[in-house]
């Protein structure tokens, strides 16, 4: 007799530590869960590699909460379309697959914002989560020298990462004023489990050049980088190195979350009490609701997992995730870009490089729409993932409405209709 | 079984010995060769290194446009940048 394939109870998009604690916390009671990430493995960008070699004692427990939890693992899988509600489908390295789904968490994380400035296209000029993913997975970086650029928390926990590796951090320059970064850092000691870090933080930094009030200005290179000017608190400054890490803070990833509908606001999946978005079943945790760093977002995610899976809410969660949020607020406030960083790019420089779409072309135009209409600007592979936070920075740009496929598939993929892919359930009935 | 110390991918046809566990966009990083020209031909690298930005696009065992940073190199796996 055929069987008839189940949904999933709780189907998790996004692996990392909002995703493995909503599933984690579903699972517990039972009911079906499946984690999709498009990842080689889970752990998501703050997690990467500690699936195997567990650094942190906080990924050791979830990790290994997850691995003996009968949550399902469907890895190396991008969502790109909803033929309808309750379905999702996604691309896979072998075939396309289809998930129904009860409830959806959606944990889709964040990625790094770039500003086009001269040679940021270069080779070797990456982002700083970026730098460190490509050594994560494989490229040595003991003995090069590295100039880490932009903004936000994340620049100091790379440097530190890449230092560790034995990089040699030339300078770490922190567009933020330094009486901003005072105010972030006197917050921190008010916020708990931040204070731990905040000193070993001050340690580090007593080992590395830090220069608050400074942003990178150009990158110069024949083919490849060979060095970076920058304006350090006021005076322009060349560095020769082999690497500039470079990101300006992070931006939500809230593709799919626009594809299902889900109301947004000043850019964040709005969410409540229960982490529901504004569609009942479809729950949001992690970095799409505000930028907060990982603890919120584990604290999040088990609140979604728990309310997607129809379970209790403890109080204490609901406290914790509360004293938290302040810190999005803090994090926004101190990492701010500034205006100087809007005319960092000149005319000729591409601001959209999966098309080269130059500055010059792109400013002609008041809109997003019509800027894409005309240059092709955000037309390429990326969707306008890379070019779309600039341009939002740079001309306060608001990106239209998301259309599928939210990630670049093949032909085929679009040409099946529904029911004719390999289906991933949740157990058979 | 255990997992090889070493494995080996070419790069347009240049033989290249990685350690497991390397992407391919790493390996190209390592063997000092770029991935793709852009549509006016200017040189490019792997940027946000989490499969986003699609600059590290190569093909892979004939395969076009694959995103580099996310996948693995594998023994006898070719490479192709058109750098």
């Amino acid at each position: 007799m055929p069987s008839r394939s189940q949904p999933f109870d709780v189907l998790v998009v996004g692996g990392g530590p909002a995703g493995i604690a909503a599933a984690v916390s579903a699972a517990s009671r039972g009911v079906t869960v499946g984690l999709l990430d498009d990842n080689l493995t889970v752990g998501g960008q703050i997690w990467r590699g500690e699936e195997k070699n567990a650094t942190r004692p906080e990924s050791r427990d979830w990790f290994e909460k997850l691995r003996s939890s009968n949550v399902q693992l469907i890895a190396q899988a991008r969502v790109f379309q909803q033929p309808m509600p309750g379905m999702l489908l996604a691309d896979t390295p072998a075939e396309v697959v289809e998930l129904q789904y009860a409830n959806l968490v959606l944990a889709t994380g964040a990625r790094e914002r770039f500003l086009p400035f001269p040679g940021w296209t270069l080779p070797n000029v990456m982002g700083a989560g970026g730098l460190q993913a490509l050594v994560k997975s494989g490229l040595p970086i003991a003995g090069k020298s590295v100039v880490v650029a932009g903004t936000g928390p994340l620049l100091l926990a790379v440097a530190r990462y890449l230092r560790k590796q034995g990089a040699e951090i030339r300078l770490i320059a922190e567009q933020a004023s330094r009486r901003k970064l005072i105010r972030f850092a006197a917050n921190l000691l008010h916020q708990p489990g931040k204070l731990a870090q905040a000193l070993e933080l001050g340690r580090y930094l007593r080992a590395v050049r830090f220069a608050p009030n400074s942003w990178p200005m150009a990158a110069q290179g024949k083919d490849e980088l060979e060095s970076v000017t920058l304006s350090v608190d006021g005076s322009p400054e060349t560095i020769a190195c082999d690497y500039l890490a470079c990101g300006f803070h992070l931006v939500p990833n809230t593709e799919l979350a626009s594809l299902l509908g889900c109301e947004l606001k000043h850019g964040y999946v709005s969410v409540d009490e229960t982490q529901a978005t504004s569609i009942g079943s479809v729950f949001c945790a992690g970095e799409p609701t505000g930028i907060g760093g990982v603890e919120l977002a584990l604290i999040e995610g088990q609140i979604a997992g728990l309310a997607a899976s129809k379970q209790r809410l403890p109080a204490r969660l609901l406290r914790d995730r509360d004293k938290l949020k302040r810190f999005v607020v803090l994090l926004d406030e101190t990492f701010q870009l500034r205006t100087e960083l809007r005319s960092l790019g000149q005319p000729e420089n591409i601001v959209c490089r999966c098309e080269d779409v130059p500055l010059a072309q792109v400013r002609r135009y008041t809109s997003w729409r019509a800027a894409k209409l005309h240059t092709r600007c955000g037309m390429g592979p990326c969707q306008g993932r890379i070019c779309g936070p600039a341009t939002e920075f740079l001309f306060k740009w608001r990106p239209d409405s998301v259309r599928p496929p939210i990630f670049p598939t093949g032909l085929e993929a679009l040409a099946t209709t529904p029911g004719q892919y390999q289906i991933v359930t949740g157990g058979e009935q | 079984m255990s997992m090889p110390d070493r494995l080996t991918i070419t790069i347009d046809g240049v033989p290249l010995s990685v350690a497991p566990g390397t992407t391919v966009a790493a390996a190209v990083m390592i063997a000092g060769k770029f991935c793709r020209n852009s549509v006016t031909g200017e040189r490019r690298g792997p940027l946000c290194g989490m499969g986003i930005c699609f600059e590290c696009r190569m093909s892979i065992n004939g395969l076009p446009h694959s995103r580099t940073c996310q996948v693995l190199c594998e023994n006898g796996m070719e490479v192709r940048t058109d750098a």
